[in-house]
Parts: structure tokens; C-alpha cells; sequence
């Protein structure tokens, strides 16, 4: 139940904020989630991992959709040289979950050593 | 808190941010152009888009309405000019921004600041040739006007409405891309865009590689090389026409010919300049009712220009209390500046004038203050050019003006072809002007007199600007302001030690080419020299011969015309080179010595139509053996002194001596012991492109459109090739009404008829937005390159419920 609220928690406040912040806000938005949520750290870690993969994915794949792929494949072809609306999404998924679950994993070392 | 695990993520999470935060090489940064709420997911517009939206802006006097139709062309409609110019600059930045900065930062050296330090030589010469210097004077014009003033300062402020709005999220892609941001918008960018136009078009710089031949070649020669004038023209001014004897003809300089026209001078080196293409062109002609079906006018025009994405190219129309224009638009500019309203037509075509000459001065020491001017030293103002560079320290560099002009070349910005010697650019783009204002009149022009008088406010790049008016009037006129030249004068650098070569004065309006209704019921242009030898002046430039002659050859026997004669002509493939062409080829070919390969090629040629079609194999094979024609004719000749062959002689040279001369003296290569003929040029030509041929064959890449492989690039070249379309299948060519080549031709193509009810039919190899993550990004590329149209639909103000409203701005004032 932790590991999900954390999830959804990490996704919503990384959602909010991405629309006043810079895109680095979601590092802030995971960490204190990892605060606030107590974990063991690897589940802290997966569930900002999780949360930033899934959100950014998500909302680039409602993007994706609605525009017929047409940017997407053009920049896959600039960043990968393959016209590969799939991998720029995942790549999309993976650079937020990067940041998000190491960023989760920090805030929960704040915390003496957990009793969980 | 347990802190060595904590230390440890927390370094990996920060080295993370600022990874993802920071560009590496050219590649953007990843977390802030990956990220689906700031980057470039942000660009990729919904298919079902809604443009559809209020703008409330305390700038705006009053209400205006923009009604977009399906190809998101925007009617603009409002009761004064003031807001239509605003609202005008808010469509061109919100559609277009990245392009009009990127174009005018170029226009005024300024790239080093956007790609950092490889731009540094481009910057300089765009410093050095003044372009920020004849943009300034320009200003100074517009800003005394009182119509060009309202006109820019509301254009500059709409911009700049839409750039306030712009969040970061929102910005186009190239700044992403690239990483940086859009400044504001100013008045002098309108003049920078216009005197970037005008270097495109109006900046010949054959004088420099023209001096360094001299080493070579007499000026005798030179003469018969790059001959001032052609037999076969087929003149703007129609032939027969009377020209006045001019009221002063100016005076050589004593010296000319040891100073000058024999000088030899082996500073000057052959090298590649890097100058615009000598392909820039159009077409255009107006055909009167006697000769049309309906009765009514037709006037046509295709400017051929480099074909680019974003396209150059914004069409509208602006319907205010004071006129009704449909068109297009420069993003850059305000106004219309090919189109008509509900009287009249215009169009244009470059003169390909040469109006830019170069001389060489003598300075007293390295600091260029003063220079070596009728016996004594002069000062020299000095303007110093601070260019930014990414990354780095900005970089300055002082440019010396003279009464010669600016100087472009000295000893620290050389090349071969100025080997250190301090070179100064004259050049008409640097009088003051206000060409804006002949928009203005244009615009809003009523009949010819209206017409006639707008035109006098141009001054450069010189066009031809073509007519018709509902009240069936046709004209056109070649508009500019041209030096007035002694013989041979600017052919090559000049001394600027005195003021005994400076131009003595302006060819006199009254002088100025042009058809006025003419008997034969139409008139053209199409970069042809715009007068056979009998006119009085002398008028260096660079001109086409070709297309002209098919132009007039078909619009001489065409009657009962309609639009779709009109659009089959601007569509015509035939290739009235190869007509002269193959015709020797024929003549000259030694048949006997052809292999079988080599004969399946010949007999190609030998039965073809003469069309560049799409499918034309053999206009492949003319191509690539005119081409090996022209290099064996001349290079050995070019290559003597130096082995860089900067310009050959224009390809009408080489047709005009061989039909005239079998013998012609060039036919010899210099370079063997033996006398080569006339066969052995045509013939060896021919035997050495057929590898290639057979290659192409068996790679099925023979057929003419495949070859060609038009592409549409983005601005950004092959930097960006997925923003490109490449591999359009179009015939048509070089010297071909059809002037489609690999990545240049018609970059706008319009048909008006002057009925009641105006009919326009137009199309442009781009779209209207400059976003490649919108479907309009490249919406009308395919019917272009299939020589389609689309019918544009003219507004009348007050038909808002018309079917051809998709969706409607409203600008209110808050």
C-alpha cells in the first residue's frame, strides 16, 4: 500500500509541479515523497523509478497519439538514427525515472535506518 | 540519517540532473527535451489541433477577427491598418519565429552567437559587406515615413506580444534543439530581413574571380568568355523597342586601359566564393484579355529560390478599411509581397543586375584610418563590429568605411581571390531606401497609374515587376537603381586611389526597361538581359536565356487562354537548351567509334522529346553529358595558372560558340600536344560519362526524377535531415520553365485571373506552419511536386458562415 501511495503520490506532485518548475522539479517532488513515505530503500527507489517511468511515458504517449507519431519518429531519427516512436518513449521514460528514483532513494536515507 | 548512503544517492541523483540538464556536443539536453510538460513533446501539435482562440491585448485599437481556412491560411479582417499589421506580426512570430530570428541574426552576423565559432568568417563578411550598415539606413527611411512607420513599429509590436506569452514549453523546436532562446523583436530586423533579400539577389561578386582571370585571359577574351549580351535573347522590352540616347554618357578615366583593363595582377589568386546561386530566378508574365477565354487579364509568377522548410514563404490576406490583399508574406516583413487585391495583380522576378563593385585601396598603416585618396590621405570612419560567440569571449573586429564603401577584404580577412589587399564594396544595397513603401502602394494599388507611381520606391534588389488590372491593363517594368557605367566598368576590381573610377551617376529613371500593353498582348520576364545590345548603357548582370525564350515562344502562340494553358506553363518541361544542344551533339558525335553500351546511350538522345519528365531518362543523360562538355571545353584553359576552377562560362557561351564557330579557338585542349576537333570534344565527352550512365542504370537511378531527387531542406541544411522532404519526383530543370532542380526552383507558384470574381490558384512547396511537429508543417509539398494547385478562397468581409471557416482568432482590446 506504501509502495503504491508513493508511487501515485510521486507521479501527482511531479505532474503538478512540472507545470510551474523546470523538469529537474521532479527530483524534488520524489524526494520528499521518499521523505514523507517510509520505505526500504530499494522499494523507495522503485516507486520513483516507477512513478516518473510511467508518468512520462504516459503522458508522452497521449501526446504521441494524438499527434500520428509525426514528431516523434523525426526526432528518434535526430537523437538514434531509427525512426522509433517506441524507443524515444521508453528513452523519455527511462531519463525520468533515473532521476526520480535516485532522487526517492536519497530522501529516504534523511530518515534514521528504517524499522520497517 | 544515515549518511555515507545518503551522500551517495544524493551525488548520483545531482550528477543525474545536471547530465540530463546539460548539452554534450550538439546533442540537446536530455531531461529538459525529453521531459513531456517542457520539451519537445510539447511541439507535437494534436491532428485535431484547435487554433480557434481570444486574444485580449490593451496594444490593439479595436476588434479584428482571423478566419483560417483548411490549409490555415488566416483571413485577417479589421477596420484599420494599425491593428492588421499587429495582428500580421503576431501570426508571422506565432507561426514562424524560429525562422524570422534565425534569418535576420544571419542578416546581421550574428550565428557565431547561436552555433558558436564556426560561424566566425560568415559573421565577419556579413559585418564587413555592411549589412547591419545598409539595414540602419534603411531604418532611418522607414522611420521617416509615416505609412512605413505605422506599418513596422505595429508589425514589431505584434510580434512581440506573441514572444511575451511564449513559456518555455511553448518555444519552437530549434530553440530546443539548438538551446537557446528568442529575443525581442525590433523595427530594424524588417530592414535586415529585406537587405538579406537583396544579397540573395543583388550581389554579384564575378569582379574578384573576374580580376584574378586576368592573369589568364585578355580582356578580349574575358569579353568572349562572359559575353555582356546574347544573340538569341528574347528581351523584356520587346524587340523594336526605341530607347532614348542618354543626356550624358560617362567617361572612362584616362588610364583605363594600363590602370585597369590590361592590369595583370598575381596577388589575386582563383579560389571558391562562396556567393548566392547564380540559379536564382523566376518567371513571370501578365497575358491581356485579347488573348485570354474568359477576356479578363492572367497575371503568373514563380519566384525560383532555395527550397526551404519552414518555407519562405507565409500566405494571407489583409483586409482593412484602406485595402484587401491576398498573397504571400515574408515572415520578417509586414504586408504583401506577391499577390493582388480587388483591382490589381503584381509579381516579380529578379534583374540579376550587377549593382556591387569592388575597390582596391591604399592605406596609410594597419590601423586603416586613413586612406590614399586624390593625392592626399583621407580619414576613414571606423565601425567596430563586436560579434558574440557561444561559449566564449565575443570577438571584435573593426571595419573601415571609405567613399568607396565599406572594406570587405584586408590583410586580416583575406582570401585567395584578395591575397591581403584591402578591397572596398561598393553597392546600391547601401543608399538609402525604403522599399517597404512600394508595398504599401502596391497593396492598395488601383489601376497602372497607381502601379507606376508605387514603384519608384524601390531601389534594391531590382526586379521585374509585373501588371494586370481588372481594367485591363498589363505591364511590367525592370525597377531599380542602377550605376550608370562607362564600358567594362566594375567587369573588375577597381583603384580606388582617386575619384576617377567612382561611378558618375544613376541610369535615369526615365531609362528604365518596360512593356505597356503591348501589341502582341502579353508581357514576361524571366532574368533574360531585359534589352537586346541596342540599349545605351551598359548593364552587366547575370541572365538566363532559356526559359525566357520558351515563355515567349509559347505565349506568342497561345490564344483562348486558361488557367490550366497557364499552369501547363508554368509546369513545361521543355528544355530549349537541349534543343540547341542535342542538335550538335548530333552533328558532332563520331558515331562510328561507339561501342554498343555507348550506342544505347547515344540513340537515347538521339530520339528524345526534349522534355525534362519525370521519367525522362534521357534528360539524365543529357544532363551529365552537357555537364562533362563544359568541363572539357574550358577547364583546361581555367586550370593554367591556378588549379581551382572557380566559374565556368555560362552555358549559353559554350552553345553560341560552337554554333557559330566549329573551329572555335577553346575546342583544343591546351594541356595534350595534339589539336583536338570538335568531335573529339563532343565524343570524348560523351565516352567518358557512360560508366556513370551504366551505373545509374543498374542502380535504376536513371530516370531524370529520381536522379534529381528533389529535396526541400530545413534551414539547418543536413543538420536536420528527418525536418527535410526529400526524394520528390518532379521533372523540369535548369533553363526550364519548369525551374525545379535538386533543392531550388519554384518556391511559389500563382495564377490570377482578373474576372469579376478574382481567380487565384496557388501552391507552395511548404506549409503554413513552421512546426515539423504539426500536419501543416509540409501540408502542401506533394501537390507541388506533383504541379497541382490549390484554388485560394479570396474573403469579402462580412461572409463569416462561410464553409471555408475552420476556426477564428478574435483580437479584442483589453
Amino acid at each position: 500500500m506504501k509502495f503504491l501511495t508513493a508511487i501515485l503520490l510521486t507521479a501527482f506532485l511531479s505532474y503538478v509541479s512540472g507545470l510551474f518548475l523546470p523538469w529537474w522539479s521532479i527530483a524534488i517532488a520524489a524526494f520528499f515523497v521518499a521523505v514523507a513515505i517510509q520505505q526500504k530503500p530499494f522499494h523507495a527507489f522503485l516507486a520513483g523509478f516507477l512513478a516518473l517511468f510511467f508518468l512520462w511515458i504516459g503522458l508522452a504517449f497521449v501526446i504521441d497519439r494524438n499527434n500520428q507519431h509525426l514528431l516523434s519518429l523525426k526526432i528518434a531519427e535526430i537523437l538514434f538514427k531509427t525512426p522509433s516512436y517506441a524507443l524515444l518513449l521508453f528513452i523519455t521514460g527511462l531519463v525520468g525515472a533515473l532521476v526520480a528514483g535516485f532522487a526517492a532513494l536519497t530522501g529516504n536515507y534523511v530518515r534514521k535506518k528504517s524499522t520497517v | 540519517m544515515r549518511i555515507i548512503p545518503f551522500l551517495l544517492s544524493a551525488i548520483v541523483t545531482t550528477g543525474f540532473v545536471i547530465l540530463f540538464n546539460s548539452r554534450i556536443g550538439p546533442a540537446p539536453a536530455f531531461g529538459k527535451f525529453l521531459s513531456p510538460e517542457h520539451g519537445f513533446w510539447q511541439n507535437a501539435e494534436a491532428a485535431t489541433h484547435n487554433f480557434s482562440e481570444e486574444i485580449k491585448l490593451p496594444q490593439l485599437k479595436g476588434n479584428t477577427s482571423v478566419y483560417l481556412d483548411d490549409r490555415l491560411v488566416p483571413h485577417i479582417v479589421t477596420d484599420n491598418d494599425a491593428d492588421a499589421y499587429f495582428v500580421q506580426g503576431y501570426l508571422h512570430a506565432k507561426f514562424r519565429l524560429w525562422q524570422m530570428e534565425f534569418s535576420t541574426h544571419a542578416a546581421a552576423g550574428r550565428v557565431s552567437e547561436i552555433i558558436g565559432d564556426k560561424a566566425i568568417n560568415f559573421d565577419k563578411e556579413q559585418r564587413r559587406i555592411g549589412m547591419v550598415y545598409a539595414a540602419e539606413n534603411m531604418m532611418q527611411e522607414m522611420e521617416a515615413n509615416e505609412f512605413t512607420k505605422l506599418a513596422v513599429d505595429q508589425y514589431t509590436a505584434g510580434i512581440n506580444a506573441y514572444i511575451e506569452t511564449l513559456s518555455e514549453s511553448q518555444l519552437p523546436i530549434e530553440y530546443k534543439l539548438l538551446g537557446y532562446k528568442p529575443e525581442k523583436w525590433a523595427a530594424i530586423k524588417t530592414a535586415l530581413f529585406i537587405k538579406q533579400m537583396t544579397k540573395t539577389l543583388a550581389y554579384s561578386a564575378d569582379d574578384l574571380p573576374f580580376t584574378a582571370l586576368k592573369n589568364v585571359f585578355t580582356d578580349a577574351q574575358m569579353q568572349v568568355l562572359f559575353p555582356e549580351t546574347q544573340d538569341s535573347l528574347s528581351a523584356i522590352a520587346p524587340s523594336g523597342t526605341i530607347f532614348d540616347k542618354p543626356e550624358f554618357v560617362p567617361i572612362p578615366p584616362a588610364d583605363v586601359d594600363s590602370a585597369y583593363l590590361l592590369q595583370k595582377d598575381s596577388a589575386m589568386k582563383m579560389a571558391y566564393l562562396d556567393q548566392p546561386s547564380r540559379d536564382n530566378g523566376s518567371n513571370n508574365w501578365a497575358v491581356s484579355g485579347t488573348k485570354t477565354k474568359s477576356g479578363a487579364p492572367i497575371l503568373c509568377n514563380d519566384p525560383h529560390l532555395d527550397l526551404t522548410l519552414p518555407a519562405i514563404w507565409y500566405e494571407m490576406q489583409l483586409t482593412t478599411n484602406t485595402m484587401n490583399a491576398y498573397g504571400v508574406s515574408f515572415p520578417g516583413i509586414p504586408g504583401i509581397v506577391i499577390g493582388f487585391n480587388d483591382s490589381i495583380a503584381f509579381g516579380f522576378t529578379n534583374a540579376g543586375r550587377d549593382v556591387r563593385d569592388f575597390y582596391e585601396l591604399k592605406f596609410k598603416d594597419e590601423t586603416k584610418k586613413e586612406y590614399w585618396f586624390n593625392n592626399e590621405w583621407k580619414k576613414a570612419e571606423q565601425r567596430i563590429e563586436e560579434i558574440k560567440i557561444k561559449d566564449q569571449p565575443s570577438l571584435f573586429d573593426t571595419v573601415a568605411y571609405t567613399i568607396f564603401g565599406p572594406v570587405t577584404y584586408d590583410a586580416s580577412f583575406s582570401t585567395p581571390l584578395t591575397g591581403g589587399k584591402s578591397i572596398a564594396t561598393r553597392w546600391i544595397a547601401h543608399l538609402p531606401s525604403n522599399e517597404l513603401l512600394m508595398w504599401h502602394y502596391l497593396d492598395r494599388a488601383k489601376n497602372y497609374t497607381d502601379y507606376y507611381n508605387a514603384l519608384q520606391y524601390f531601389t534594391v534588389p531590382s526586379q521585374n515587376m509585373v501588371f494586370a488590372s481588372k481594367s485591363g491593363d498589363i505591364a511590367i517594368r525592370q525597377q531599380g537603381r542602377f550605376p550608370l557605367r562607362w564600358n567594362r566598368q566594375g567587369a573588375y576590381v577597381m583603384p580606388g586611389f582617386d575619384s576617377s573610377y567612382l561611378w558618375q551617376g544613376y541610369i535615369p529613371l526615365a531609362a528604365t526597361p518596360a512593356s505597356f500593353n503591348p501589341e502582341r498582348g502579353f508581357v514576361s520576364s524571366a532574368n533574360q538581359r531585359p534589352v537586346d545590345s541596342t540599349y545605351p548603357y551598359y548593364i552587366p548582370g547575370g541572365y538566363d536565356v532559356y526559359r525566357g525564350l520558351q515563355v515567349n515562344r509559347r505565349l506568342a502562340v497561345l490564344n483562348n487562354i486558361t488557367t490550366t494553358d497557364m499552369m501547363q506553363l508554368q509546369g513545361d518541361n521543355f528544355n530549349s537548351l537541349a534543343e540547341v544542344v542535342v542538335k550538335l551533339m548530333k552533328k558532332y558525335t563520331s558515331v562510328s567509334v561507339l561501342n554498343t553500351e555507348e550506342q544505347k546511350f547515344y540513340d537515347l538522345i538521339k530520339n528524345w522529346d526534349l522534355q525534362n519528365n519525370v521519367h525522362s531518362k534521357e534528360a539524365t543523360v543529357f544532363q551529365l553529358w552537357f555537364d562533362a562538355l563544359e568541363q572539357r571545353l574550358w577547364n583546361d584553359e581555367f586550370t593554367q595558372k591556378d588549379t581551382v576552377v572557380y566559374a565556368l562560362p555560362d552555358d549559353y557561351t559554350l552553345v553560341d560558340a560552337i554554333t557559330k564557330d566549329s573551329l572555335f579557338v577553346f575546342i583544343d585542349d591546351v594541356k595534350t600536344p595534339q589539336t583536338e576537333t570538335v568531335f573529339d570534344l563532343f565524343t570524348t565527352s560523351f565516352k567518358q560519362i557512360v560508366p556513370e550512365l551504366t551505373k545509374l542504370e543498374a542502380e535504376k537511378k536513371l530516370e531524370w526524377g529520381i536522379y534529381k531527387n528533389t529535396t526541400v531542406y530545413h534551414t539547418l541544411r543536413t543538420a536536420l535531415m528527418p525536418f527535410a522532404r526529400a526524394g520528390l519526383q518532379t521533372g523540369g530543370g535548369k533553363h526550364i520553365v519548369n525551374a525545379t532542380q535538386h533543392s531550388h526552383g519554384p518556391s511559389w507558384r500563382m495564377i490570377v485571373e482578373l474576372t469579376a470574381e478574382t481567380q487565384a490558384h496557388v501552391v507552395y512547396p511548404g506549409g503554413q506552419s513552421g512546426n515539423p511537429g504539426s500536419k501543416y508543417y509540409d501540408q502542401f509539398v506533394d501537390t507541388w511536386a506533383k504541379g497541382a494547385y490549390y484554388t485560394a478562397w479570396i474573403m469579402k468581409r462580412g461572409d463569416v458562415q462561410n464553409k471555408n471557416i475552420k476556426w477564428t482568432m478574435q483580437f479584442k482590446k483589453s
